[in-house]
């Protein structure tokens, strides 16, 4: 209990889903172009999440044309619609670093059954 | 500290300052004191716990007794009469202001920590030399240690002021601050929040 929490809880989302390290998710981004508001889907794999309460974030990473890409999203960010998770990753560590030296098959997650 | 996020859906660190209103206690002027400022009356105490000369000037003016008396020099005090209330609606979101604080007290440190010297080497012989600042001097020229070289002693504790911060959000409602970035001090300690000496903007 920090006595920042009570401004805290004003940005805290109430719908974040639950979604670990290993597990594939969809992150719906607000992007501002303009005058215009559209959604755009990141999707990849859950490597990280760092940090707690208001400061939490989350690293997904996916391979784009070839080339691997991360983005770090703090989970109460305005600009995150939705997170939407899609698949439970079979994995035995918190921080999936390793994958980056990975790729092709090697870079696999197995689903968690 | 903490963080809120602004227009834009950037995120800002932010300090929270919560304000303790001030009771302007006494105007002092040119013709009484030989100078013009502003003495105001912050938090509150029991009577009981002031001496008698105190406790009267707060008494004999109508202002409830307070824990501190400040004293600040204004460019106008016209605005201002004894009993009013100074509290956190004085400041506007936008605002710019500098925050002035007592630093956290580092006790007698050394010159890495203290002035940021990068100290020595760990390997290549190196012998309980690790953490020394190093030269301090020449030899027989100049023959003494020039006045002002920075070494080791005591570190923090000393008033500090952090200027022209931005104030993020004001919260006259719950008599909030948040201002952006850091402020000196630890957790819960007295600051003071002024406009601006630089300009702002």
């Amino acid at each position: 209990m920090k006595p920042t929490d009570m401004l805290d809880a004003e940005s805290l989302k109430a719908d974040v889903p639950e979604f670990a390290p290993g597990d594939t998710v969809k992150v719906h981004v607000r992007v501002l172009e303009g005058e215009r508001e559209r959604i755009q889907v990141f999707q990849g794999a859950v490597i990280a999440r760092n940090g707690s309460g208001l400061q939490e974030t989350f690293t997904v990473r996916k391979v784009s044309f070839g080339v691997g890409v991360e983005r770090i999203f703090p989970v109460h960010s305005p600009l995150i619609s939705r997170i939407e998770p899609i698949m439970r990753g079979d994995v035995r560590r918190a921080k999936l670093y390793y994958l980056r030296g990975r790729v092709g098959k090697a870079a696999k997650i197995k689903e968690k059954r | 500290m903490t963080q809120v996020w602004v227009e834009g859906g950037r995120v800002v660190p932010v300090t929270v300052i919560r304000v303790i209103p001030a009771r302007v206690l006494r105007k002092k002027s040119v013709e009484t004191d030989g100078y013009e400022a502003l003495q105001v009356a912050v938090g509150s105490v029991q009577p009981s716990k002031l001496t008698k000369p105190v406790l009267g000037q707060f008494t004999s003016r109508g202002v409830e007794p307070a824990r501190e008396i400040m004293e600040f020099k204004l460019e106008e005090l016209s605005g201002y009469s004894v009993g009013d209330e100074i509290s956190a609606g004085a400041i506007e979101s936008g605002d710019r202001v500098d925050v002035l604080g007592v630093s956290k007290g580092h006790g007698f440190s050394g010159g890495m920590k203290r002035h940021n010297f990068k100290g020595q080497g760990g390997g290549h012989g190196n012998h309980k030399k690790h953490r020394a600042p190093g030269s301090i001097g020449a030899c027989a020229t100049p023959a003494r240690v020039f006045k002002g070289t920075r070494m080791a002693g005591r570190y923090g504790g000393t008033r500090t002021a952090v200027l022209n911060l931005e104030v993020v959000r004001s919260e006259p409602e719950r008599q909030l601050i948040l201002v952006k970035g850091a402020v000196p001090g630890p957790r819960g300690a007295k600051v003071i929040i002024r406009d601006t000496v630089k300009g702002g903007k």
